[in-house]
C-alpha cells in the first residue's frame, strides 16, 4: 500500500534563477540565439546592418564643415581619398536660415525666446509631476538668460535685477524646501505660488507678439475679446439657456476680433505706445515656419476635435448634420488643396485691400483639416465607453456638460491617446506642405538654397538635416504619449 | 432558494411603512419603438417600503425601474416621484436624479477617479457641497459598506463586491430618498453576493425606500414589505412576501416560482 500522505517539514528558501536565463547571457539567449533559425536571422541581421552602417558611416564622417560650396567639398573629399562624403558646409553656411527663414537676423532672439517659453508654457500642461515652484523658477532664469541678448540699457538692467533676483529666491526656496513634504506646509498655511497656467494663459498671446512683434495693444484687445466672449456667456446663460449663450458666446469675439480690435488697438497704441519692430509674415521661414504652423495648429485641432466629435454625437438635428458634413467634407478633401485655397482662392474672394495674413490663414486650413481628423479620433474614444459610464453619471444628476467634463471626455480622451498623438505628428509633418504655395519652411528653402550655384546638386546633407529635425520633435511627441498612457493606466496598478 | 440564505436576524424596529407616497405611477406605457415593453404601469410606492421586483428574463423590470430616474422615458400616462412629475422638463428631470439613488448591476464606477472621487463627484458637482465636507461625507460612507481603507485606490484594484459596495456608497453620498437596484448582486461570486446584500440589508433597516429587481428570494422573504412579480411588461401580481412564495395565485406566478425556489 502506497502512503499518500505527505507534510512539509521543512520550508524550501528563495534560489536565485540559474544564471543561463537572467543577465546578458540569458537574455541574448532567449531573444537573439533561440533556436537555430532565430540564430540564422540574428546573424544575418547583425550582417545587414553591419554592411549599411559601412556604407553610411563614412560618408557622413567627412570634415567638410568649413567648405564654401560644393566644388570645395568636392576638394577637400577627393584629397582624403574617399570615393564620395557628405558636404557637410551648406548646413553650416544655412543652418540659421534652416531655423529662422529671412526672419531678421537681429531679432531672432525673439522667436528663440518664444521657443523656449512654449516649454515652459506646456509643462504644466503635460506633466504633473513638476512643482509650481520648478515652473516659475524656470520661467524667471529663461528670462533672465534672455536679457543678456538684449541691447543694454538703464531699463534692462533694472529688469535684470529684478530676475535675477526672483531666480535666487525662487531658486533658495527650492533648495531649502526640497526635503520636506510640500503638501504638509500648504496645509500648515505655507504661501503657495500662483497657478503657473496663469503664464500658460498668457503665452497664448505672449507668442504672436513676441513673433510678429507690432504694438503690445494688439494682443491686449485679442485677450479682451475672450473676456467679452466669456461675459457674453456669463449674462446670457441664465437668460437664453446654455446653447444659444455658447454660440452667441463664441460669435461676439469674433467681431469683436474682427472688427474693433484693430481700431481698439491703434487708438490705444497712440495714447501709450509701447511695442516690438514689426516683423512680416513673408520673413518667417526654416523650422521657425513649421513650429508656428504646428503648434498652433495641434493647440487649436484637439478642442476643436473634441467639440465636433460631440456634436456629430449630439441629438441636435443641426449640430449633428453640420458637424457631420464638416468632418466627412474636409476629411474627403487634400490638405494641398485646402493650401490652395487659403493662398489663392480667398484672396479672390475677400473684399480687395483686405490684408488677411497668409501664415494666419495657413493655420486655419491645418487647424480645420487636423480637427477633422481629431474629431473622428475622439469618436472612437468616446464610441469605446460602455453605456454604462453615461448612465452612472446621468443617474447621480449630472447635467450633460458636467458629465462630458468630468466623467466621459477624460476617459474617451485617454483611450484615443494614441490616435491623436498620430494626427497631431501627422500635421507636424504635413507642415512641409506649404512649400508648394510657396512658403519657405525648411523643404521650401532646400530648394532655394539648391538654386544657389554654391550648392547646386546637394541633395542628401539638407534633407537629411531637415529629416533630423523634424525627427527630434515628432519623436519627443511620440514618447510623450507612452509617457502619458503610463501615467493615466489606473487599473491593476 | 437561488442562492443564498440570510443568516443574521433583521431588525425590522426601523422598518416602518408611512403612508406618504414616494412614487406614483399612472396608467404608464412604454414602447422601444413599436414594441410595447411596458403595458399600463400602476404602481404606488410609500416612503419606507422594500420592495422586490422578480420576473423571467425580458419582462420589463429593468425598464421600469429606469423610467422612475427617467434614464429611459416614458411615453404616456404619469411618474411622480417625491411630488416631482417626470416630463421633458430637465429641471424636473435633474431634481428626480439627484433625489433617487441607482446601482447597476455592472456597478458602472468611474474608472478614472480614485473611490473617493468617484464618491465626492457628484455632491461636489451636483450639490455643490465643499470638497472637504464631501470628502467626510463620503468617508462616512465608505465606513459603513466596510472599506474605508481602499478610498483612495482605483476601481479596477477591487472585487466586484467590495465595487458594488462603493457603487452604493457612492449613490448615498447624494443623500437619497430613495434607492433603485437593478440587479445589484447578479454579476458577483456568491460570496460577494453576501456581502453587498448585507450592506443592502443594512440600508433597509435605517429606514431607506428601496426598489430592488433581484433573483435573490431569500433576500425578498426577510426584507421586502412587497414583492411584485412582472411579465410582458406587466405587473401580473403583487403581495406582501410571505403571502407571494407560499400562496402565488396567478399561473405565471406559480410557474416562476417552480422554475426558482
Ligand atoms: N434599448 C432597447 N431597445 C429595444 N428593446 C429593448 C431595449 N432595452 C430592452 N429592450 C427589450 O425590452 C424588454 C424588457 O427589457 P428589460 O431589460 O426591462 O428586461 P428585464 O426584465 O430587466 O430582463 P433581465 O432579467 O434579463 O434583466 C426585453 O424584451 C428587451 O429585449
Ligand atoms: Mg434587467
Amino acid at each position: 500500500m502506497n502512503d499518500l500522505s505527505f507534510v512539509r517539514t521543512e520550508m524550501l528558501p528563495e534560489r536565485d534563477p540559474p544564471p543561463s536565463t537572467t543577465g546578458v547571457i540569458g537574455w541574448l539567449r532567449k531573444n537573439m540565439f533561440d533556436g537555430v533559425w532565430n540564430t540564422l536571422l540574428t546573424i544575418a541581421s547583425i550582417g545587414l546592418i553591419v554592411w549599411v552602417l559601412g556604407h553610411i558611416l563614412p560618408w557622413i564622417w567627412s570634415p567638410t564643415w568649413n567648405a564654401g560650396s560644393l566644388d570645395q567639398c568636392r576638394e577637400i573629399v577627393g584629397a582624403s581619398g574617399k570615393a564620395s562624403g557628405a558636404c557637410w558646409g551648406v548646413i553650416h553656411e544655412r543652418w540659421p536660415q534652416m531655423l529662422y527663414g529671412f526672419y531678421p537676423a537681429e531679432l531672432r532672439l525673439r522667436p528663440t525666446l518664444a521657443f523656449f517659453l512654449l516649454f515652459i508654457a506646456l509643462i504644466p500642461v503635460l506633466f504633473n509631476m513638476i512643482s509650481r515652484r520648478m515652473n516659475w523658477f524656470l520661467l524667471a532664469l529663461v528670462l533672465f538668460v534672455a536679457t543678456f541678448f538684449t541691447a543694454s540699457s538703464a531699463l534692462m538692467i533694472v529688469v535684470q535685477i529684478v530676475l535675477a533676483a526672483a531666480v535666487l529666491y525662487i531658486g533658495y526656496t527650492l533648495v531649502a524646501n526640497s526635503g520636506s513634504d510640500r503638501a504638509e506646509q500648504i496645509a500648515a498655511g505655507a504661501r503657495r505660488l500662483p497657478n503657473p497656467l496663469i503664464f500658460t494663459a498668457l503665452y497664448v498671446f505672449l507668442m504672436p507678439w513676441l513673433l510678429w512683434g507690432g504694438t503690445i495693444w494688439t494682443p491686449v484687445g485679442a485677450a479682451l475679446g475672450f473676456v467679452i466672449g466669456w461675459l457674453v456667456f456669463r449674462l446670457l446663460a441664465p437668460v437664453l439657456g446654455t446653447l444659444t449663450a455658447i454660440i452667441l458666446a463664441f460669435a461676439a469675439p469674433v467681431l469683436w476680433w474682427l472688427l474693433l480690435n484693430g481700431l481698439f488697438a491703434s487708438a490705444m497704441h497712440a495714447i501709450l505706445p509701447f511695442g516690438l519692430e514689426p516683423v512680416e509674415s513673408r520673413q518667417f521661414g526654416g523650422l521657425l515656419l513649421s513650429v508656428t504652423i504646428g503648434v498652433t495648429a495641434i493647440a487649436v485641432s484637439l478642442p476643436m476635435g473634441i467639440v465636433l466629435a460631440l456634436g456629430r454625437q449630439s441629438d441636435l438635428v443641426i449640430v449633428k448634420s453640420l458637424s457631420v458634413i464638416f468632418i466627412e467634407f474636409i476629411r474627403g478633401v487634400p490638405l494641398i488643396t485646402l493650401l490652395f485655397v487659403a493662398s489663392v482662392l480667398l484672396n479672390i474672394f475677400l473684399p480687395p485691400g483686405t490684408d488677411f495674413d497668409i501664415i494666419l490663414r495657413v493655420i486655419i486650413m491645418a487647424t480645420v483639416f487636423a480637427s477633422a481628423y481629431m474629431a473622428e479620433v475622439i469618436r472612437g474614444g468616446l464610441a469605446a465607453l460602455p453605456k454604462g459610464q453615461y448612465e452612472a453619471a446621468d443617474a447621480l444628476g449630472l447635467d450633460y456638460w458636467k458629465a462630458q467634463r468630468l466623467i466621459i471626455m477624460p476617459q474617451a480622451l485617454k483611450i484615443s491617446i494614441p490616435g491623436i498623438v498620430s494626427t497631431f505628428i501627422g500635421l507636424f509633418k504635413d507642415t512641409t506642405l506649404v512649400s508648394i504655395i510657396g512658403l519657405l519652411d525648411p523643404v521650401g528653402l532646400s530648394n532655394s538654397i539648391r538654386a544657389d550655384t554654391n550648392w547646386n546638386g546637394i541633395v542628401w546633407e539638407l534633407y537629411g538635416f531637415i529629416a533630423l529635425l523634424f525627427f527630434i520633435f515628432t519623436f519627443s511627441m511620440s514618447r510623450y504619449s507612452m509617457y502619458l498612457e503610463r501615467r493615466l493606466r489606473t487599473d491593476h496598478r | 432558494m437561488s442562492a443564498m440564505e440570510i443568516e443574521r436576524e433583521v431588525n425590522r424596529s426601523q422598518m416602518q411603512v408611512s403612508d406618504k407616497v414616494a412614487i406614483e405611477i399612472k396608467d404608464m406605457n412604454k414602447w422601444y419603438g413599436s414594441f410595447h415593453v411596458l403595458r399600463d404601469v400602476n404602481l404606488t410606492v410609500y416612503e419606507g417600503e422594500r420592495i422586490v421586483i422578480a420576473g423571467p428574463s425580458g419582462s420589463g423590470k429593468s425598464t421600469l425601474i429606469r423610467c422612475i430616474n427617467r434614464l429611459e422615458e416614458h411615453q404616456s400616462g404619469q411618474i411622480v416621484v417625491d411630488g416631482t412629475e417626470l416630463s421633458s422638463d430637465l429641471k424636473n428631470v435633474d431634481k428626480v436624479r439627484s433625489e433617487v439613488g441607482m446601482v447597476f448591476q455592472h456597478f458602472n464606477l468611474f474608472p478614472h477617479l480614485t473611490i473617493l472621487e468617484n464618491c465626492t463627484l457628484a455632491p461636489i458637482w451636483v450639490r455643490k457641497i465643499p470638497r472637504k465636507e464631501a470628502e467626510e461625507t463620503a468617508m462616512h460612507f465608505l465606513e459603513k459598506v466596510k472599506i474605508p481603507e481602499q478610498a483612495n485606490k482605483y476601481p479596477g484594484q477591487l472585487s466586484g463586491g467590495q465595487q458594488q459596495r462603493v457603487a452604493i456608497a457612492r449613490s448615498l453620498c447624494m443623500k437619497p430618498r430613495i434607492m433603485l437596484f437593478d440587479e445589484p448582486t447578479s454579476a458577483l461570486d456568491p460570496e460577494m453576493i453576501k456581502e453587498v446584500l448585507d450592506t443592502m440589508i443594512e440600508l433597509a433597516e435605517e429606514g431607506m425606500t428601496m426598489l430592488v429587481v433581484t433573483h435573490e428570494m431569500g433576500f425578498a422573504q426577510q426584507v421586502a414589505n412587497r414583492v411584485i412579480f412582472m411579465d410582458a411588461g406587466q405587473i401580473v401580481e403583487q403581495n406582501e412576501p410571505t403571502e407571494f412564495f407560499n400562496n402565488p395565485q396567478s399561473e405565471r406566478t406559480k410557474l416562476f416560482l417552480s422554475q426558482i425556489l
